[in-house]
């Protein structure tokens, strides 16, 4: 081990496919994750503004989606099929191909190495694979639009999908929710419109999505194990690599456990084995002949075991990203490090414990309902020492309001809304009344949807110049926050209100019931503010696609930042640090140290140990906890 | 999901995270830690052992939830029949059972630097592995024989499912070992090259034992849980 | 922009706030044995929440209006934490979310971990795409026998019901759910085809059917009147008009149902069903 290693750098590859296509450069291949989920991200909320149109307005004509759609819109009016296949189709998209890859696949792969002084990730191939196999998942997904329902450009799939999977049924995607509850997602084309060659496409997309995370995990936590340069232990990391880590811990125990129920589903559906589908099923007027004695339970508990980890590992990179950058604009350390980074392990930890409290009222065991409930009450406790650590990260603090930081406090304030409601749903009393009712909707698109992607706009913003060079307009970046932050409040909060009525989710309309009357004036105001919060989302978009040409020129450390990543050049060299691996002396938070030159000192600085040594005596291991 | 845990446990030990100096060395055994001159080494041959390890971890997972799937599928219905495992799985038993001890006898090779006989042993190996896999599909051939097929019975469904994921698990081990034996045989040059060369051979036998265990534990869940 | 932002939490804060507490969108009033404890238990829970809602979004909006930078401002504190206050807050919220999951067991205790109360009514509930189907044991007060193989939408034998079987005959096959008030009525809730959902608002009540499974639920209603029943799970393109209705009766009025010839009774719970109204919203 002591002999000298071989230092040379490695060549940046010269080819176009090389370098921006199937490049194994972690940096290139964190860039593809995030314009993927730009991309499905896009898709998702174009159907979101969708359903919100036909709830509002059920009945309009909206000539375009009868061009587009000419059977699951005929004439233009959406039909409840059409409905459903958006929520289905929304739901997919936005939990695995946007908050599961720009959160972990996006930032994570492009900074984890570079925050830890790694020249790039253990596996690069594998990596690329991960990518790539991903980026397969995302196309079938598509197909499953196309060859349930478009009858002009689909026909050909739609036949396809007919002879194949014996689908082709005429609407426009899968419609058994995201969730995809057998044996509704078992039967196939006999349970109706959207249930045919569009559900096994969705299923074979998920199962390809499992393959590409699992290696992605893989990968960062090697990674992370192996390759800190010196200097770096674990607790001298940034929060946002504690927050990866534990996601890829997460991803790596749970997809494999999706991917085996999505393989018995499929097997149920192609195959006629009996794992999700009971006897004696009467559909459509038959009797089911082939299959007996499946449990519809079963895949219930094998979807949740890893659905509700899932939860975690969509937020988790969001609570980092928004750690690293308080704690960076604040200009003060985070409050209590070790607390922090407890919190994470504990919610990643007790997130296995927990998937029961989706099945309440499922048909299992009442006994287990009650300790799954206690359990999941008990993730309120970690949750609220983060939250208590970023408040006493910001007292006493120097706030500047960039663009990142308004959304880190706005990841902040929707986190501490939508997380809180967990302790009315978790209780299994209570979920009597609201399970599957808008109050989830509310309470897991403001903490899982929404502020994971206020956590990842905070991170945009924030690390754009490292990765493009260039800065984004803080104009128009802070009027993007101001009305997305108002906005998703606007849309999310009457959810609640809705859910005190009773209303159901996964509802195409709501006419049918008398009492969900009093919720039109509720219903056509959160469509208006989602069409204007939706609508605000282009100045995003443009801002990124502009600044990445014509964005000011971005310096080394444009934020008077601390950690790795700013200690080489914007955008970084191929090997991230030009070949000298920079050592670390402290940790990752060294804000307002009283006595140095300025009111930082970077990781890797040797001026100013003795200093900050005196001070802090263990400050080095990223703050003991001790008052100071 | 216990057991992953453990393992992490064991490659933390065995990559030595235990107490390291303050403002020093974060990992300095393994860990991209540093020489003299204060370069950090390029390459630490956990990394693959890391690796492989959280690769156990998650196929660890996949067939408990399967397992698990197994189990409660058994205890509902009344429809669970069971039929008799084909003699030829015990033959498959064996040869994996060996081959693990083939594998062992090649890594080993390598770490005595007998390159030779490294290789000549994951020859062995693989031919092993290629003679289970043959086997598996005899039993397959057997009982489609006997007109039991995949959706006859839940017991056959899970039978089928574990026999073609395990297989398919195992062909990618003989994938790897085939990778060992056209890329690492020979010596390398540099320092790197070589600590590369054995962790990859260390990497892929922790692979292989693992798919031998997991291959003896289905086995006795398929004869003994019915 | 400090003082703009920490004003605009404050006021989302207090929006969000006087949503609940005004009450204007609330649940429907509650009509069964164990919905006043539901809706107790949420009154507290609801009071937890907004505390520590309000609390720690005034917090958040003090903080960036607080220490906002200036241009004269000097550093930030230097400070790593508190482990004392990491404690204490850790114990604190420990402790109320474990009392509050504890009290959330209380009513979900009283109806699931308990079998049906002796002299509770047994009704069958067996949901299809996308419709719903009760069945009551007629004047014998038995159950005839069922299999899936004598289901025939068309000829109303929804259920499966064996007519030959002993004590099928008098069995009743109905689309509206009539319970009689006051008395524990025991529900054996089961599905044809996918999952479903039964869901009356008023009874603080829900419980999914699953095919392959039957189900015993038991509730008390206590107010007479019609109410709407929904499917609150997904389960298929007609998901959203899955409905039907639970009629609470008077104890005389449901005796002296329950007890006539089929045809009778449908007859007669279609005057039932016209003459009680839906509760005003």
């Amino acid at each position: 081990m002591a002999e000298h290693a071989e230092v040379h750098r490695h060549p940046a590859p010269q080819g176009f496919i090389r370098k921006y296509i199937f490049s194994l450069d972690h940096k290139v291949i964190g860039i593809q994750y995030i314009m993927l989920a730009l991309a499905a991200v896009l898709v998702g909320m174009i159907m979101s503004v969708l359903m919100r149109m036909n709830l509002s307005w059920p009945g309009t004509k909206w000539s375009i989606l009868g061009t587009l759609f000419p059977t699951g819109a005929p004439g233009g009016v959406m039909s409840d099929a059409f409905y459903l296949s958006l929520v289905t189709m929304h739901g997919t998209l936005m939990v695995f191909f946007v908050l599961t890859t720009a959160p972990q696949g996006g930032f994570g792969n492009y900074f984890l190495p570079i925050q830890i002084g790694a020249e790039d990730m253990a596996f690069p191939v594998l990596n690329m694979l991960s990518f790539w196999v991903t980026f397969v998942g995302f196309i079938v997904l598509l197909l499953a639009i196309v060859a349930e329902g478009n009858v002009t450009v689909g026909a050909w799939f739609a036949k396809l999908g007919e002879s194949a999977f014996g689908g082709g049924s005429g609407t426009v995607g899968p419609i058994g929710g995201w969730t995809g509850y057998a044996p509704l997602s078992a039967l196939g084309k006999v349970a109706g419109p959207g249930q045919g060659a569009g559900v096994s496409l969705w299923i074979i997309s998920i199962a390809i999505f499992c393959v590409g995370s699992l290696l992605g995990a893989l990968n960062f936590i090697t990674t992370l194990l192996n390759m800190r340069t010196r200097g770096m232990s674990l607790m001298r990391m940034p929060l946002t690599c504690w927050a990866w880590f534990t996601t890829a811990v997460l991803a790596l125990l749970s997809f494999p456990v999706l991917l085996g129920g999505g393989i018995l589903l499929l097997l149920d559906r192609v195959a006629g084995t009996s794992f999700f589908i009971p006897s004696g099923e009467f559909v459509s007027g038959a009797l089911i002949p082939n299959h007996a004695g499946g449990s519809p339970l079963l895949w219930q508990h094998l979807f949740w075991f890893f659905g509700h980890p899932e939860v975690y590992i969509a937020i988790l990179p969001g609570m980092g990203a928004t750690s690293h950058i308080l704690s960076t604009f604040a200009r003060k350390p985070i409050f209590g490090y070790r607390a922090m980074v407890f919190a994470i392990f504990a919610i990643g930890m007790l997130g296995f414990f927990v998937w029961g409290h989706h099945m309440f009222i499922s048909g299992m065991s009442p006994y287990s309902a009650v300790a799954f409930s206690i359990l999941t009450l008990s993730i309120g406790v970690p949750s609220a020492i983060k939250t208590f650590n970023w408040l006493g990260t910001l007292w006493g603090a120097r706030i500047r309001f960039t663009t990142p930081m308004l959304f880190a406090i706005g990841f902040v304030s929707l986190f501490v809304a939508g997380g809180i409601t967990g302790l009315v749903l978790g209780q299994t009393s209570l979920d009597f009344f609201f399970h599957d009712t808008y109050f989830v909707t509310a309470h897991f698109h403001l903490v899982m949807g929404v502020a994971s992607i206020f956590g990842m706009f905070a991170a945009t913003y924030f690390w754009f110049p490292k990765m493009f060079g260039r800065m984004m307009n803080e104009s128009l970046g802070k009027l993007h926050f101001w009305v997305t932050f108002l906005g998703v409040y606007a849309i999310f909060v009457p959810f609640h209100a809705m859910g005190m009525l009773g209303m159901p989710r996964r509802y195409s309309n709501f006419a049918e019931y008398e009492f969900l009357k009093n919720s039109h004036s509720l219903v056509l105001f959160v469509t208006v503010a989602a069409i204007i919060t939706v609508s605000v989302q282009i100045l995003f978009y443009f801002n990124f696609f502009w600044s990445m040409f014509k964005g000011k020129k971005a310096s080394e450390n444009p934020w008077d930042a601390t950690t790795l990543e700013w200690t080489t050049a914007s955008p970084p060299p191929h090997d991230n640090f030009a070949g000298v691996i920079p050592s670390v002396y402290r940790g990752p938070y060294e804000f307002a140290v009283p006595g140095a030159p300025r009111d930082f000192i970077m990781q890797h600085e040797t001026e100013g140990v003795e200093v900050a040594a005196e001070l802090g005596d263990k400050s080095g291991n990223g703050g003991n906890g001790h008052k100071h | 999901m216990a057991a992953t845990v453990t393992n992490t446990e064991n490659v933390a030990t065995a990559i030595g995270a235990g107490a390291r100096p303050r403002g020093g060395n974060g990992f300095h055994k393994n860990g991209g830690g540093g020489n003299d001159d204060g370069q950090p080494l390029r390459f630490s041959p956990a990394r693959y052992r890391i690796g492989v390890w959280m690769a156990v971890g998650s196929i660890l997972m996949l067939f408990t939830a399967l397992t698990s799937a197994y189990i409660v599928r058994s205890a509902s219905g009344n429809d669970w029949r069971p039929i008799t495992m084909p003699k030829v799985l015990l033959v498959s038993t064996l040869l994996i059972v060996i081959s693990s001890v083939t594998m062992e006898v090649s890594r080993r090779s390598l770490k005595q630097q007998r390159d030779a006989a490294y290789g000549r042993w994951l020859v062995l190996t693989s031919v092993l592995g290629l003679g289970f896999l043959a086997s598996q599909v005899i039993a397959w051939r057997q009982l489609v024989g006997q007109g039991v097929y995949l959706s006859s019975n839940p017991y056959n469904s899970f039978f089928y499912l574990f026999t073609a994921a395990h297989g398919l698990h195992l062909l990618g081990g003989i994938l790897a070992l085939a990778l060992l034996l056209l890329r690492t045989r020979r010596r390398r040059a540099t320092v790197e090259g070589e600590l590369r060369r054995t962790g990859a051979a260390d990497a892929a036998s922790i692979y292989w034992h693992f798919m031998d265990g997991l291959w003896v534990a289905l086995f006795f869940l398929l004869f003994f849980w019915k | 922009m400090g003082r703009v932002l920490g004003i605009a939490i404050w006021i989302i804060t207090i929006l969000s706030v006087l949503m609940f507490v005004t009450k204007r969108w609330w649940f429907p009033e509650a009509i069964s044995d164990h919905g006043p404890a539901v809706d107790r238990q949420f009154m507290i829970t609801i009071i937890v929440v907004g505390i520590s809602f309000a609390a720690a979004q005034i917090g958040l909006g003090w903080a960036v209006w607080k220490y906002r930078d200036s241009a004269n401002a000097q550093r930030a504190t230097y400070s790593h934490g508190n482990n004392r206050l990491e404690v204490i807050w850790t114990v604190v919220t420990a402790i109320i979310f474990i009392s509050l999951a504890v009290m959330g067991q209380r009513v979900w205790a009283s109806l699931h971990l308990n079998s049906a109360p002796p002299g509770s009514f047994q009704i069958e509930v067996v949901a299809q795409q996308f419709a719903w189907t009760f069945r009551y044991p007629g004047k014998d007060g038995v159950f005839g026998r069922t299999d899936p193989s004598f289901i025939n939408d068309e000829g109303q034998n929804f259920v499966g019901l064996d007519e030959t079987a002993p004590n099928a005959r008098d069995d009743i096959q109905v689309s509206t759910l009539v319970i009689p008030v006051n008395q524990p009525v025991e529900l054996i809730l089961r599905s044809k085809d996918v999952t479903h959902s039964f869901f009356v608002p008023q009874l603080r009540f829900k419980q999914d059917l699953v095919p392959g499974m039957k189900i015993p639920v038991h509730f008390t209603a206590n107010k007479i009147g019609k109410y709407e029943l929904a499917c609150a799970e997904l389960c298929g393109m007609n998901h959203f008009k899955m409905k039907s209705y639970m009629l609470v009766l008077p104890k005389e009025e449901f005796d002296e149902l329950v007890i006539l010839p089929p045809a009778d009774f449908l007859t007669r719970k279609e005057q039932l069903l016209s003459k009680y109204q839906l509760p005003q919203y």
